[in-house]
């Protein structure tokens, strides 16, 4: 068994994995921080980006000046940004069988693998998944082709030019094999070889191994997969949340109460009882109450959107590849969603528009809904929110039909006369907005101050160039970063000097180490696979021994074109036997509860599954001819000697040996079992647990004798 | 009845009494409520010696409490039977005369086995019971100090006694804690000169006990311990106990030597080496945590000898709770050392701080240790919460003195870093607000003046801009820590001209007002009362625009007063009810420009409000209205002290008068038959001290001729029956004082200082309910007693 890293992103993985001769793509992940070397692509002609000085080597060579320019210190590529493909060399991508989907941030590149590698397989994926991951690549699609740029740079990926140039640019790596965007075509073609599933379906993959999606409670349709044959399995965790909806600290409330009722002293009288069940009645609804308040107000909805995550299918396996957790380990969700609210109300109150670069679908349901909570407190009730991108009406409606991926409470929602989601009431009373684009309708509308969630995250391309350059200039605005998969430094290199005011609240409820930790106990794993990043801590909190994978064994790490040998053997395989085969089976009890019965077959093997058949009766011997074909069909059928079992108890046996006339018994113990010495016969006999020998000096009588006196002590059958 | 007169003469007068305790030892089916009933009341008859031999003549007790009573009995399995009989027995045993009953009938060892009974409350129960018997037979018979040899004891005394040294010898553990707890007890609450006899001759055991590993029940030994040395027999003499002391504190896990530690160093009279132990003790995971975070050899100005061993280090690193559970009992217990008179000195202050403020960076993530043990430690702490609420109250406690320049802005950094981090649960972030006040507010003035030294200054321009971002946050707790924060800063520091200049620049004061419009309503009674606050001391948003002046004070107030008259929830309006007395006491200005008219709006809102907190809190402003308008200087408590001072007759009427006019009157009289307690209790005190204030004089009545009172007791009947009843209108102060000198106020008063059902108590009322069940049911089953 084998696994073939082809990406280095911890939460953007893609991983190979060889299987009982199956060969299963896990996620397909695109990483985008490639872009951050590139300029920003702008909608409206900015005069600040096309005037930049264009960047010459430090002797004054200027040959690159029309690739590379120069910002506040920065160099950047002037061309249609690029994206790092995952690695396309290490395996023969045709031969992948599947692609198992697990989020939609994890299949963004998919196009990339579907349409240019030869690969004739399956995708497998949730609906949801595929849907607001179709709504995720046509707004890349369409960010990227509104803004056609003539010039394509090529010149300084050359390995000898590149190691001339400043970092970060210096120290990309693999830049040879990064790719402009793919087509909407592109898109539609990969999309058409994925085949939807539901959490929990079993689906066979050639008699040979069976997946199954579950629910990873982190986004809409989100989930983990089992791989597993009859003898083993395999987990595959990636991007999974533990924030769940139903309050489980409530229940352990009620439990609790009820557990004291239970529990009371029986001496206690009918008043003292009664007096203690109010009491306690009090205290659960107070406790009640303060956590009902804590969960309407502070902590984050986003867990409440799918179904909770599912840990006890994922007991018993024997690897778990763990991936896509969180990318932010010191930051709590919940704080983060609080640092946002804080800092949009600040910067609104002063005058000031907030900016959100954001994906279309994902964090943006969560602040939504912590907004609609929260604006009326905070008297921002008239304050436009504006969603800006080209698939802004179908992500808003796409989520609110999904009912049955989400979870129990807002699947209730559906059936009521309200939305599950309530941005939908946010829209209905004008407070929130959504757009195409800046050009159009949004123009008419756009009034200030304001909130716009518009993409990308990375700003290099998309509506956010515009707000960038059009806000950047003040410092009464704000541009807030909740996206966790870009530096925020970095993004915002290409706009210095930047008088707005940056906020840095990365918001990723995906599984941290603590939970991590806790998830490890309780599935318990043989061992547990992950990217390097988590078996050592941050490179900038060296000292935080607590922000890594902590488990025994140690978890085992890849990289980047690496392949694992994972380390387990496969010991066992399931083996049908035929009834009528079955019939004939006699069985022998050799100690109680444990029987035993020959079986003489022949063993067919076909699809990945095998069956022991009768074996044919020997052909009544006819012809010459067909007899010779009967018995090249028909495997030899030996007479077989009979199968020996149970132990030797060496002091009966030397006792046994003495009684018939060997003198001068000697027993050493070793390490595996015993060694019977007959000094006078110059012979040993080996006893050890699956095997006796006994070894003399070419005297075959002895050694009958001997053997027939060992298997005295043997059952045979 | 038992108790007021002669239990003996009861059952000679009531036969049926000793008839029902003979029917109870016939072996039946009888409840074992009615049993456990007629156990304690027979232990209440035999409480009285004369009714104890009675009862012994008539062979009930040995019936009743012996084995031949309800221990065979199916009856005994419940707990209430078991729980009566012990709590008869406890009546009973009340003379030396008991004794020997309690010692031949076998029931000290019914007791012995009760102590490990499955319902805690017998078990304790049989504990207390133990206690009790051996301090009655100890105490009595001994004149001179008792004899050290068990066989001149008392056999009850005997009998307990060898109990416990057969428990502790046992070393199981139950056994072992149900003897240490009797012990316990026994040392708290006895004082007779046999205690030392006791300890002198148990001693050992305790001693042998410590040599056992595990320890059993090292938590009762530890009470045990302590209990023994707050006996003021014993801890005057000499008689090895602190060399116990010190060797169970050096015996003893980190954990269980906390509490011992402290208990040692909260004792008046110790040597001062064990003093000297115990405080290291307590020290040593802070010390552990110092040497982690320094690697240096030993952290500098603890007490010499204080380092951290080995064990407590594997306690901190064992696991997240133990080393949680180690440092919040550690924390806890020197915040409640750090105040008292008799804490060790010299009080190590600034190594205190530096560990405070280590842990706090442990647990944030922001200490970078270089030892392994640092490592380790900070990747236990991190985020955890409860030790950082433990640490910051820590930090609280130590702002009492100073510290090193450079600790105290290593501790203004950390507490700004709590403040900022958005990963500061709310709790935490109560705790880093109430640290930080009380930091503030102990930081030193600048020399040569009175106002703020200029790092405090510096300290409050980081912080404006933090408290600000929080009183934006989305939690509603965090909100309000923050408003209670910011009204404890002005109230402490509303005078100095830093404090004033550094706020009013900050948006603070805006979104404080604009909080009083906030969902919820503990922030909206929060932002009430530091709008208040800002408002009384000049600070309000819009004072600082002169040219609004006017207009904008009257809509604070009218906001307040819409607060008072709508705001659905009692907290916000209890808050403007606060507000408005402070205002009033203070004479702010808003109040004094016409205090009349608001005096009566408020009384007005406070009279129909259904919180008795509001209209309560309404006659407290009423009462300062009344002592400012009658001339009393001295409001806070003008009844307490002798009568007051007569106002003279001219002014005095003028006062009624006004007094009338804001309605004042008619607020206290429907306040006096308020359907809550504690208002009608205010509106009495205050109408007696108004008729105290007014009536000395006399002279008005005779001038005014007899007032009509008609109406007013009209209405005062109608009030008392419960009815709303209309508006009385103006009122003529005569009439007034004329009904105030009818009323019984002072019987009033003794009637609401009564427990609230001193009704439902009564005789009476008894007698009323079982007539109605009797009535009710038509058949005599009334539970009567």
């Amino acid at each position: 068994m084998k696994l073939y890293c082809l990406s280095g992103h911890p939460t953007l993985p893609c991983n190979v994995l060889k299987f009982k001769s199956t060969t299963i793509m896990l996620d397909c992940g695109l990483d985008m921080t490639s872009t951050l070397n590139f300029l920003p692509l702008p909608l409206v002609q900015s005069p600040r980006l096309s005037n930049l000085p264009g960047w010459s080597l430090k002797d004054g060579n200027a040959f690159l000046d029309k690739e590379l320019k120069e910002c506040s210190g920065h160099v950047f590529v002037d061309s249609v940004p690029e994206f790092c493909l995952p690695e396309t060399e290490l395996i023969d991508l045709s031969t992948v069988d599947v692609i198992l989907i697990s989020n939609y941030h994890c299949m963004m590149a998919l196009p990339y693998i579907t349409e240019h590698t030869g690969f004739t397989g399956t995708v497998y994926a949730t609906e949801p998944t595929v849907q607001i991951g179709r709504l995720l690549m046509e707004e890349l699609v369409n960010f990227i082709e509104r803004v056609p740029k003539a010039q394509s740079a090529s010149l300084w990926k050359n390995k000898d030019i590149q190691r001339l140039l400043p970092s970060p640019l210096k120290d990309a790596v693999e830049v040879s094999t990064w790719r402009r965007c793919y087509t909407m075509q592109e898109v539609n073609s990969a999309l058409s070889k994925i085949q939807l599933v539901g959490y929990s379906q079993k689906i066979e993959l050639f008699g040979a191994v069976q997946v199954t999606p579950l629910s990873s409670g982190y986004a809409l349709g989100s989930s983990n997969w089992i791989i597993q044959s009859h003898y083993e399995k395999v987990s595959y965790v990636s991007g999974s949340s533990l924030l769940t909806t139903h309050p489980q600290h409530l229940t352990a409330a009620v439990d609790t109460v009820h557990q004291s009722l239970v529990e009371l002293p029986s001496g206690l009288g009918f008043w003292s009882k009664l007096v203690v069940v109010v009491f306690l009645f009090l205290f659960y609804l107070i406790f009640c109450r303060i956590i009902g308040r804590k969960r309407c107000l502070l902590s984050l909805p986003s867990s409440s959107f799918s179904q909770p995550m599912d840990q006890a299918s994922l007991k018993n396996s024997d690897v778990l590849v763990l991936t896509g957790l969180t990318q932010i380990p010191t930051a709590n969700p919940d704080g983060m969603v609080g640092e946002f609210c804080s800092n949009l109300a600040l910067t609104v109150r002063n005058g000031g528009n907030v900016l959100v670069p954001c994906y279309p679908s994902g964090v943006i349901y969560d602040l939504l809904e912590c907004l609609y909570q929260y604006i009326d407190s905070a008297g921002l009730s008239n304050i436009p929110f504006y969603f800006i991108s080209p698939v802004a009406n179908s992500s808003l409606e796409f989520s609110q039909i999904f009912a049955e991926w989400l979870c129990h409470n807002k699947q209730t929602k559906v059936y009521l006369p309200e939305p599950p989601f309530p941005h939908a009431e946010l829209i209905q009373t004008n407070k929130l907005r959504h757009y195409p684009s800046i050009h159009g309708d949004f123009s008419n509308d756009f009034r200030q101050p304001c909130v716009v969630f518009t993409g990308h995250p990375s700003l290099r391309f998309g509506d956010v160039v515009h707000f960038m350059e059009l806000w950047g200039k003040s410092s009464l605005n704000t541009v807030i970063f909740t996206e966790p998969d870009f530096s925020y430094l970095e993004a915002l290199a290409p706009y210095q000097p930047l008088a707005m005011k940056c906020i840095y609240c990365p918001i990723d409820t995906r599984l941290n180490f603590i939970q991590v930790s806790k998830l490890l106990k309780e599935v318990q794993p043989l061992h547990v696979v992950c990217p390097e990043q988590y078996t050592q801590p941050p490179p900038a909190q060296s000292h935080r021994m607590d922000l890594m994978i902590d488990c025994q064994p140690p978890a085992m790490s890849y990289r980047r074109a690496e392949v694992l040998a994972l380390p387990f053997k496969r010991l066992f395989e399931k083996i049908e036997i035929m009834p009528e085969l079955a019939d004939s089976l006699v069985p022998m009890e050799i100690k109680p509860g444990i029987s035993l019965a020959t079986v003489s077959a022949v063993l067919h093997t076909k699809d990945n599954k095998h069956v022991l058949q009768p074996p044919p009766r020997p052909a009544p011997p006819t012809s010459g001819k067909k007899r010779k074909r009967a018995s090249e069909d028909i495997p030899d059928c030996k007479v077989l000697k009979p199968l020996l079992s149970g132990s030797i108890p060496v002091e009966q046996f030397v006792q046994t040996l003495e009684k018939h006339g060997f003198s001068d018994v000697k027993v050493e113990d070793t390490a595996k079992g015993h060694i019977v010495l007959l000094q006078e016969a110059e012979t040993l006999i080996q006893i050890e647990e699956d095997s006796t020998h006994i070894i003399c000096d070419n005297d075959e009588m002895l050694r009958v004798r001997l053997r027939d006196l060992v298997l005295k002590f043997l059952q045979k059958f | 009845m038992a108790a007021e007169g002669s239990s003996l003469q009861l059952l000679q007068e009531n036969p049926c009494l000793v008839e029902l305790l003979c029917h109870v030892l016939k072996p039946q089916g009888l409840s074992a409520r009615v049993l456990s009933f007629s156990l304690r009341l027979a232990g209440v008859f035999a409480a009285q010696e004369s009714c104890f031999q009675y009862l012994q003549q008539a062979e009930l007790l040995p019936g009743l409490f012996g084995e031949a009573g309800p221990l065979g009995q199916a009856a005994w399995s419940a707990p209430t039977v078991r729980s009566g009989w012990i709590q008869g027995l406890r009546s009973l045993a009340q003379h030396p005369s008991a004794l020997p009953f309690l010692a031949d009938c076998g029931t000290l060892d019914t007791i012995f086995s009760l102590q490990g009974d499955s319902s805690l409350f017998v078990a304790s129960a049989a504990g207390q019971l133990l206690v009790h018997i051996l301090g009655l037979s100890l105490q009595g018979p001994a004149e001179g100090p008792p004899s050290p040899q068990a066989c001149d004891w008392p056999v009850c005394a005997q009998k307990i006694v060898g109990h416990i040294e057969g428990s502790l010898r046992s070393m199981a553990t139950p056994q072992v804690t149900q003897a240490l707890n009797v012990l316990t007890t026994t040392f708290g609450h006895c004082h007779g000169p046999w205690m030392q006899v006791l300890w002198e001759r148990l001693s050992p055991l305790v001693a042998c006990l410590l040599q056992e590993d595990p320890l059993p029940a090292a938590h009762s030994l530890v009470d045990l311990l302590l209990s023994v040395a707050r006996s003021p027999v014993l801890s005057s003499s000499d008689c090895g106990l602190w060399e116990t002391l010190a060797q169970t504190l050096r015996r003893l896990s980190p954990a269980q030597a906390g509490p011992l530690a402290l208990g040692i160093l909260k004792l008046q009279d110790c040597p001062q080496a064990l003093r000297a132990q115990a405080f290291g003790v307590l020290l040593q995971p802070l010390a552990c945590v110092l040497t982690a975070a320094d690697q240096a050899p030993g952290p500098p100005g603890l007490p010499e000898g204080t380092t951290g061993d080995s064990v407590t280090v594997d306690t901190l690193l064992s696991s997240k709770s133990a080393c949680a559970g180690l440092l919040c009992q550690t924390l806890a217990h020197l915040e409640l050392l750090q105040p008292l008179p008799q804490r060790p000195s010299p009080w190590p202050q600034a190594p205190l701080l530096g560990a405070a403020v280590t842990i706090l960076r442990f647990c944030n993530g922001s200490a970078a240790p270089a030892s392994d043990v640092g490592g380790r430690l900070c990747a236990i702490l991190a985020g955890c919460v409860r030790v950082q609420r433990a640490a910051l109250d820590f930090l609280g406690a130590l702002a009492q003195e100073t510290g090193p320049q450079e600790l105290v802005t290593q501790v203004s950094a950390v507490l700004l870093e709590y403040l900022r981090s958005p990963d500061s649960s709310p709790t935490v972030l109560k705790k880093a607000f109430q640290a930080t006040l009380r930091w503030l507010l102990s930081s030193p003035r600048a020399p040569g003046c009175c106002d703020l030294d200029p790092d405090t200054q510096l300290f409050l321009r980081e912080l404006l801009p933090v408290l600000r971002k929080r009183l934006c946050s989305p939690c509603w707790e965090v909100r309000d820590s923050g408003l209670e924060f910011l009204t404890q800063v002005t109230r402490h520091w509303g005078g100095q001209a830093g404090f004033r200049h550094a706020l009013l620049a900050s948006e603070v004061p805006e979104l404080a007002e604009q909080l009083l419009r906030d969902p919820e309503s503990y922030v909206r009674a929060s932002a009430v009362t530091a709008v208040g606050q800002l408002s009384s001391q000049g600070l309000h948003a819009t004072a600082a625009s002169p040219e609004q002046l006017g207009g904008q004070k009257e809509s604070l107030l009218a906001e307040l007063l819409h607060v008072l008259s709508t705001d659905s929830e009692g907290f916000p309006r209890r808050a403007a009810m606060q507000v408005f007395t402070e205002w009033l006491r203070d004479r702010h200005a808003d109040v004094a420009e016409d205090t009349e008219r608001f005096v009566a709006r408020v009384l007005q809102a406070a009279s129909r409000d259904l919180d008795w907190e509001v209209r309560a809190q309404g006659l407290e402003l009423a009462l300062v209205f009344l002592a400012q308008t009658l001339g009393q200087p001295s409001a806070r408590c003008p009844y307490a002290v002798a009568a007051p001072q007569a106002t003279p007759p001219g002014p005095l009427a003028q006062a009624l008068r006004a007094l009338s006019r804001v309605r004042l009157f008619e607020f206290a009289f429907r306040a006096l038959f308020d359907c809550d307690r504690p208002v009608a209790q205010k509106s009495c005190d205050l109408l007696l001290f108004l008729r105290a204030q007014a009536t000395p004089s006399g002279g008005l009545q005779e001038a005014e001729g007899s007032p009509d009172v008609v109406p007013v007791e009209a209405a005062l009947q109608r009030w008392r029956a419960g009815e709303q009843g209309e508006p009385l209108g103006d009122l003529e102060p005569e009439a007034v004082l004329a009904v105030l000198r009818s009323l019984d106020l002072e019987g009033l008063r003794g009637a609401l200082a009564e427990s609230s059902d001193h009704v439902e108590k009564s005789p009476q009322s008894l007698l009323q309910d079982m007539l109605a069940t009797v009535g009710v049911r038509g058949e005599n089953q009334a539970d009567c007693y």
